[in-house]
């Protein structure tokens, strides 16, 4: 179970351009960051708080391939996304950056404020300030392992240092 | 309860018995394909980092398109540590500036049905119309595949749509397809598979059936699966491949779809597609007159054999007008041999078509052929968003071969069955 966290709570079809807008895509990330959702939520980049929760409708995350949509996310301390359903690119992106992607039908009983944990191996999502829970797609434990080292590139240097270290 | 084709293949490749929508599986990898955009450049720094080198060099195709030829000195560099990425990593399957990834892969061979394939592109369900199961993928999955053989994948539902009806004269895949973009929506199967089915479909030559898995696409969808059947066998066989057995790789008639749409192709007339979305696409009619400064035939999407055919049985006997220019880049370099061999690149060339060189070209504004500030294109190419081809002002609309090949000779808009014995007047 994940810890606690609030919900910013957004709509559907969220593109990779309002995540990371392509006018700062040039820049370094942290200015990318500054600017995540700014088009639909001004207050979001600057409020956020390391471990708050994303809760969307459908179609989260798309648009491009870029992979700096997630890496905004994570650098402004975001470690959960709930949605009603990801985009495609965008969901395989998210876990191979290490953040949880929950595809949960009930997405849209989240209210901005809610105090949510998760539970991505169960595939649980709890609401504390209603006392609702609500099913989700569970992650299987390997990907749980790839998100908690960090990713997929940082999961397979530990499993190849970890192949040298037995030879 | 039965299994959809795209189930069957996830299944497989995962070492299941089935799998089914939601399920998480980890899958072996049969063949990775990449481009030069995507490809080494991208990848290369990965590996470095961890230290490793490829998998499998034998199922790695890695093709040369989106910066060929190259047009200054970095999509030069870029090529050229292409080239020495695929030797220091001992890969035979390479294709330097042969013609397009999507086109140049299953014309060498490369594909079969019952595959699980990924390509490091976002156009690879092209690869669905051989009954694979080919998605793109980033750079970083990319490189885990490398690293590892395998990935992860969330099994997608399949949505499926039912085309049936004889086209009509001047109407082709590509009018299927913009009909579907207009009809269920730029995401509107997204994270999903589109499975084509119907006897439309069957009696579609492959390059065509091609057309509707590229644009799968801009649907939203992981893969655009067609079951293989003769068509598909005889493709293959032709091609070098290995034809496997498509009996083993069909949807089960009590397969479980997420939707069926059915199409009528009878019904259907020439679409276009109206900056700057796919899912902007109407009956030709109601874009007829709008003036084109550029007519372009080219992309994975729409200069194939075929599609060069439609575009020569249009513009036979006719000339290029001269408030417009028409640049027709084969998707490869086989292509345009076999339409030299058959008279249809004298057809082209004769009625003024600009002869460019294969490769992806102006269709992501990577090569030559890109728009002025406010000019305007007609293009059998797959996306038409702001920019793509050139300037921020520029409009790309967005037909088949015929649309684009009668519109150069109008200089602007125009139904292709104009032009076309045995169409209306
Ligand atoms: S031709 Fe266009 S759509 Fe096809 S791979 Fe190249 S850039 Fe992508």
């Amino acid at each position: 179970m994940s810890d606690t966290g609030k919900a910013w709570v957004f709509g559907d079809d969220i593109d990779t351009d309002v995540l990371a807008p392509g006018l700062y895509m040039k820049g370094p990330l942290s200015t990318l960051a500054e600017h995540c959702l700014e088009s639909v939520d001004p207050n979001f980049a600057p409020n956020v708080q390391k471990g708050d929760v994303i809760v969307a409708g459908s179609n989260f995350g798309i648009g491009s391939s870029r992979e700096q949509a997630v890496e905004a996310l994570k650098l402004l301390g975001v470690r959960t996304l709930v949605a009603k359903s990801f985009a495609g690119i965008f969901f395989r992106n998210t876990l191979n950056f290490g953040v949880v992607a929950l595809a949960c039908e009930d997405a849209g009983k989240i209210r901005p404020g809610d105090q949510i944990s998760t539970n991505p191996a169960k595939g649980k999502i709890t609401n504390h300030s209603t006392g609702e829970t609500y099913n989700c797609d569970p992650l299987p434990a390997q990907l749980l392992e790839m998100v908690i080292d960090g990713g997929l590139v940082e999961h397979l240097e530990k499993k190849l240092a970890k192949k040298d270290a037995d030879q | 309860m039965g299994s959809t084709l795209a189930e069957k293949i996830i299944a497989k490749a995962a070492g299941r018995e089935s799998v089914k929508p939601g399920d998480f599986v980890t899958c072996d990898v049969d063949l990775a394909m990449m481009h030069d955009s995507g490809g080494p450049r991208r990848v290369n720094p990965i590996l470095t980092r961890l230290g490793t080198k490829v998998w499998d060099p034998d199922k790695v195709v890695v093709i040369t398109d989106h910066f060929v030829p190259p047009v200054d000195a970095m999509s030069a560099a870029i090529l050229d540590m292409t080239r020495k990425w695929v030797v220091e990593n001992g890969i035979d399957n390479f294709y330097d500036m042969q013609g397009i990834c999507h086109v140049v892969l299953p014309e060498r061979g490369h594909l079969s049905p019952g595959m699980f394939v990924v390509g490091g592109d976002s156009h690879s369900p092209t690869g669905g119309a051989f009954g694979c199961f080919m998605f793109g993928v980033g750079a970083t999955d990319m490189a885990g595949v490398l690293v590892t053989g395998h990935t992860w994948v969330k099994t997608p539902g399949t949505m499926r749509v039912d085309i049936n009806g004889d086209l009509g004269v001047g109407v082709s895949a590509k009018d299927i397809i913009l009909h579907l973009c207009a009809r269920i929506g730029m995401g509107g199967a997204e994270y999903q598979v589109v499975e084509y089915t119907g006897d439309t479909v069957a009696n579609l030559p492959m390059t065509e059936r091609m057309t509707l898995s590229n644009m799968a696409a801009e649907l939203g969808a992981q893969a655009g699966l067609i079951a293989a059947d003769e068509t598909t066998s005889a493709y293959i066989r032709a091609a070098g491949g290995d034809a496997g057995d498509p009996a083993q790789w069909q949807s089960d008639a009590d397969a479980t779809y997420l939707a069926t749409h059915a199409v009528d192709a009878a019904a259907l007339t020439p679409y276009v597609a109206a900056p700057h979305s796919p899912a902007n696409s109407a009956p030709v009619d109601e874009h007829k007159g709008v003036v084109v400064h550029q007519a372009y035939i080219g992309a994975c999407t729409g200069a194939k054999l075929e599609d060069l055919h439609m575009a020569a049985s249009v513009l036979k006997g006719h000339k290029v007008s001269n408030q417009t220019r028409l640049l027709l880049a084969p998707a490869s370099t086989r292509i345009t041999a076999a339409a030299a061999a058959d008279g249809t690149l004298a057809a082209l060339t004769e009625a003024g078509a600009i002869l460019m060189p294969s490769g992806c070209g102006a269709c992501a504004g990577y090569g030559a052929g890109i728009l002025a500030e406010d000019e305007v294109c007609i293009s059998s190419t797959a996306r038409n968003f702001q920019g793509r081809m050139g300037a921020v002002s520029s409009k790309v609309y967005l037909g088949s071969p015929y649309t684009v090949a009668a519109s150069a000779i109008a200089g602007h808009i125009t139904d292709p069955r104009e032009f076309l014995n045995g169409g209306m007047a």
